[in-house]
């Protein structure tokens, strides 16, 4: 059982490894390794004793923890998890062991870099279970330094184009945040006469319409820069294609879903009018980033570009799914941000364990490497077949509940999206058999070595839950669904109020009928 | 007229150190001179205890025109800690250099002297005496390295120009007298309320030519010209001192004057403050970017920082005044600290400024190169550093007070700003260089000062309540 302080405590864990890494003399590299190993392990160990605290049903926040912090300016430390954020948290601390064992490759300066991966999980942490929206703001640019470093000092030739590019493109979005969250505490305290920044107090405001859609914005810019949202989307295959492996899973297993967590925690539940108004835009936005992005990785000749945009595709889909703004589609959402995180993750460890083998990720460099490297083809056919959304796996659940959600909102964009979901089968497909079938053609492929014990051991918790999530979702999905239903409670009574007004629109009078 | 030696204590404390180090001085043979850098210390360490002690109290000498307050003691122990730092990271530099030892802690501390008079100044020609002994000391520190011809030229411009600046502002109180009848602060603001209907031309006049001077002072734009090249010609731990101490001192008399006393009259004065602060976050950002030498880009930098300092003076007394102490506050270990690196590079004559010098010292100088990122984090507005808790409580007033647009324009200058600081990273840990700095063996003062600046960003970013329990203690006690 988690004890009280439980979060807190799982907050502490990565920053006072990252303390101690300090103290190891960088030579230890075996111990600089274990350090960052043992508190990562630590960290998951105890989120699943989180797990084990939480209890499904209720929606509201638990574990909750509250200390003033700054308390003449109503700033606190308030930190509690709920059906939305846990299985997100529980996704990082599996996938922190995960990374830092794949950046064994990693040769030079290994006392930073994992000093940094811890930095990093203490930022994402803290922004995932962060309920003061200053105290999310400080975790959301703490997780931007490390990265900003795991690109620029240990990414590829362009590492530093693209690590400040990462840099300015989040900066911009989350600094008009900051005045958002400023200028939206000065009208709860104008209306309630008492400073918070405490977002379960900030529920409460309702604000009108105008002001609503420009706080929207800013919120909503700072997250689909994360997302991506197409067109904001320009950052993410440098980002990705420069970054170490490491750097690459975590970006696109977490990173990423800190923008769709942004918006299904912030900017839905505190605006939502303007998120009913907008949602139209985001979803037009989300179908043409699905299909860009699908297309875009279809003619990609570089394995790692291809599946940075095909997250550009993915991470669409869910953004359908969250602007469908109806219980199921946002379910299917989270969901789907979970498999993503922990398919595309595993498709980024596998690029970068070939790449370690041949430094290339030509696809044309590859063929007919079935018989030479069997464990590596099989280890990417099942992380693949999830991709793409095969039923029995985890992928299929997530892209099922997204489309069935949508379908019923708007039902010609989810065709379309529905026709990217298709896109992406093709250009994964393609992809696979040109690097695993057909005849072994290059000669420098003969002496490839199948995957070794500490790449086994890397992969296979991951494709054992992408087996697990695909065939018994049950119990993640009765965690998440009352806290979905709470965050979206409100836009429930937007979207419903015409009938209670007693007002018969159309949409009531087919339901009345039948 | 009432002498009050209470209220003149920090004062006394700092000139009689200050005397003291130039008798010394002549007693002294040239290798016991470090030990003159003791002494002004422990002159500055004395006053920093007389002012802690003072705390709370509320002291007049000189008929009210002199006064010791809660503000008045947040700026004096501002000011004597950068004095401190300033003194103990210039030990190892004026010897490389060999400058003259005596003549430069004295000057420090005569300059400090004139910084407490002037934030204790309740009338203008009290205000001015203090700055013109603040202001003549650190012509002559900016130009006592005389070995260098850029010092010399720095301290020559910086001289005509403060000149310039002087005049303007001794014909601004000139016009005030005139027309008001008091240089008392006190007694002006009460007699512009009154007669707020009908000033005379030359009432307005001297207004402006008063917030000219005051302009000039801090380096606002369109009056920033000078502040690259005086910052970059003077001996670095001298453009530190400036930088920090002096541009407080003279935000102090912004908070005094404007803030606090003619509060009432903010209609009059909100929109020209408003169109300054505005441009001299924008040109002081903009023109950061393009620079090649970091000390340089500091320069800007410090012009950027100065228009954030001023949304906070637009955003009025009530919720703008504990901003901007608290800004100054944090304002002060960030740049005084990226200003102690720059001279933590520099060996003696040799000055390595440019960014290529600053490549490859991550490898060379982890602490070095950390502490400077650290300082363009903070200076960045990256939390949780000071430098972001500043900006958020100012940016904060600006949007309690009304001025949402000046908080966006501001975050979109913070934007840009993220640019050249990121710039000073990539140099250290991401460039291959031959970069070199002091070792620790033989700068301890500066390493010491560096990692005072470093903890106290921590500090200020994670902690800040005590700070601004001070902040907000300092601006109530001016009613």
């Amino acid at each position: 059982m988690a004890a009280p302080g439980a979060l807190t405590s799982l907050l502490l864990i990565p920053t006072i490894g990252a303390l101690v890494m300090l103290g190891v003399p960088r030579a230890r590299r075996t111990a600089l390794f274990a350090v960052a190993l043992i508190s990562a392990t630590l960290a998951f160990v105890w989120s699943l004793s989180i797990l084990g605290a939480f209890e499904a049903g209720k929606p509201e926040m638990q574990l909750v923890e509250r200390v003033p912090w700054m308390p003449l300016y109503g700033i606190e430390y308030i930190v509690g998890i709920d059906g939305i954020s846990l299985f997100l948290v529980l996704l990082t601390t599996f996938l922190m062991p995960v990374a830092i064992l794949a950046s064994w490759s990693v040769r030079e300066r290994e006392k930073e870099y994992l000093f940094f991966m811890l930095v990093l999980e203490t930022g994402m942490l803290g922004a995932l279970v962060a309920l003061d929206l200053v105290l999310f703001y400080v975790f959301w640019e703490v997780m931007l330094v490390p990265m900003y470093f795991l690109i620029g000092v240990w990414g590829g030739p362009r590492r530093i184009y693209a690590a400040v590019k990462f840099v300015i493109y989040t900066m911009a979005g989350s600094l008009l945040m900051l005045v958002a969250i400023v200028y939206l505490a000065a009208r709860h305290a104008h209306a309630f006469q008492t400073l918070s920044f405490n977002l379960l107090q900030l529920y409460e405001l309702h604000l009108p319409f105008h002001e609503q859609l420009w706080l929207f914005l800013a919120f909503a810019l700072s997250f689909a820069v994360k997302v991506p949202l197409f067109p904001l989307h320009t950052w993410l295959p440098d980002a990705h294609v420069e970054a170490p492996t490491a750097g690459s899973v975590i970006l696109a297993a977490i990173l990423l879903k800190m923008g769709t967590y942004g918006f299904l925690r912030f900017a839905i539940p505190l605006f939502p009018d303007a998120a009913l108004a907008a949602a139209p835009w985001i979803v037009a936005l989300a179908v043409i980033g699905v299909l860009y992005g699908a297309a875009v990785a279809m003619m990609q000749a570089d394995i790692k570009k291809l599946v940075a945009y095909s997250s550009v595709s993915h991470l669409g889909l869910v953004m359908l799914g969250l602007f469908a703004l109806n219980v199921q589609g946002t379910q299917g959402s989270l969901y789907q941000m979970l498999n993503h995180g922990l398919s595309t993750g595993a498709l980024f460890l596998l690029v970068g364990m070939i790449y370690d083998r041949r430094h290339t990720r030509m696809i044309d460099e590859f063929g007919g490497l079935w018989n030479r490297v069997p464990l590596f083809s099989c280890f990417l056919l099942v992380v693949m077949f999830s991709s793409i959304g095969l039923p029995g796996l985890n992928g299929f659940i997530g892209e099922f509940l997204i489309l069935l959600g949508a379908f019923g909102v708007v039902p010609w964009w989810t065709a379309v999206a529905a026709v990217g979901v298709i896109l992406g089968a093709v250009y994964m497909l393609w992809m696979y058999r040109r690097m695993i079938f057909g005849p072994l053609t290059r000669p420098e492929n003969q002496q490839l070595r199948d995957l070794n014990g500490r790449e086994i051991l890397i992969l296979a918790p991951i494709v054992a839950l992408i087996v697990l999530m695909g065939v018994y979702p049950q119990p993640f999905l009765e965690r998440m669904r009352p806290s979905v239903e709470l965050a979206l409670s409100k836009i429930s009574t937007l979207q419903s109020k015409p009938v209670a007004a007693g007002a018969r629109t159309p949409a009531a009078e087919k339901g009345d009928g039948r | 007229m009432d002498v009050n030696f209470v209220a003149l204590l920090p004062s006394i404390q700092v000139t009689v150190a200050a005397l003291a180090v130039l008798l010394l001085d002549t007693f002294f043979k040239d290798d016991e001179k470090p030990l003159l850098a003791w002494v002004s210390l422990l002159g500055v360490a004395l006053g920093i205890a007389g002012a802690a002690m003072l705390w709370g109290s509320q002291e007049t000498a000189f008929g009210g025109t002199f006064l010791l307050d809660n503000f008045a003691l947040f700026f004096i122990q501002l000011v004597l800690i950068v004095a401190a730092l300033t003194i103990v990271s210039s030990i190892s530099y004026v010897r490389q250099t060999g400058i003259y030892q005596g003549e430069w802690y004295a000057l420090i501390l005569f300059a400090t002297a004139g910084s407490i008079l002037m934030v204790c100044a309740n009338d203008l020609i009290v205000f001015f005496l203090g700055l013109e002994t603040m202001s003549i000391s650190v012509y002559v520190l900016s130009g006592m390295w005389r070995a260098s011809s850029r010092a010399s030229e720095a301290a020559m411009k910086y001289f005509v120009i403060g000149a310039f600046a002087t005049g303007f502002l001794l014909y601004g109180i000139a016009l005030l007298y005139g027309a008001t009848g008091s240089t008392a602060l006190r007694e002006i603001a009460a007699h512009l309320v009154e007669t707020q209907a009908d000033w005379p031309l030359f009432l307005a006049g001297g207004g402006l030519l008063l917030l000219i001077g005051f302009a000039f002072k801090v380096g606002a734009v369109p009056f920033h010209f000078w502040i690259p090249d005086v910052y970059e010609g003077a001996p670095t731990p001298v453009t530190g001192f400036m930088a920090v101490a002096v541009k407080a001192a003279a935000f102090a008399a912004w908070a005094r004057v404007l803030m606090h006393e003619l509060s009432p009259l903010d209609s009059e004065w909100a929109s020209p403050v408003k169109l300054i602060a505005i441009l001299t976050m924008t040109v002081g950002n903009f023109l950061a970017i393009s620079q090649t030498s970091v000390k340089r880009m500091l320069a800007y930098s410090s012009i950027a920082h100065a228009g954030y300092a001023l949304v906070a003076v637009v955003a009025g007394e009530e919720w703008g005044g504990p901003a901007l102490l608290f800004y100054l506050l944090a304002y002060a270990p960030m740049t005084f600290g990226a200003f102690a690196v720059v001279t933590a590079l520099s060996d003696g004559p040799r000055m390595r400024e440019g960014y290529g010098d600053f490549a490859g010292l991550a490898l060379k100088h982890p602490f070095v190169a950390l502490s400077m990122a650290v300082f363009m984090l903070s200076l960045a507005g990256f939390p949780p550093l000071g430098g972001f808790t500043g900006k958020f409580y100012v940016f904060r007033a600006a949007v309690n007070s009304g001025h949402t647009d000046l908080a966006v324009i501001g975050v979109l200058n913070s934007l840009v700003s993220v640019v050249y600081y990121l710039r000073v990273i990539v140099k250290m840990y991401m460039e291959p260089g031959a970069a070199s700095a002091q070792s620790f063996g033989k700068a301890p003062g500066l390493y010491l000062a560096i990692a005072a600046a470093v903890i106290t960003s921590f500090y200020l970013g994670i902690l800040p309540m005590q700070a601004l329990d001070w902040s907000r203690n300092a601006f109530l006690s001016l009613y």
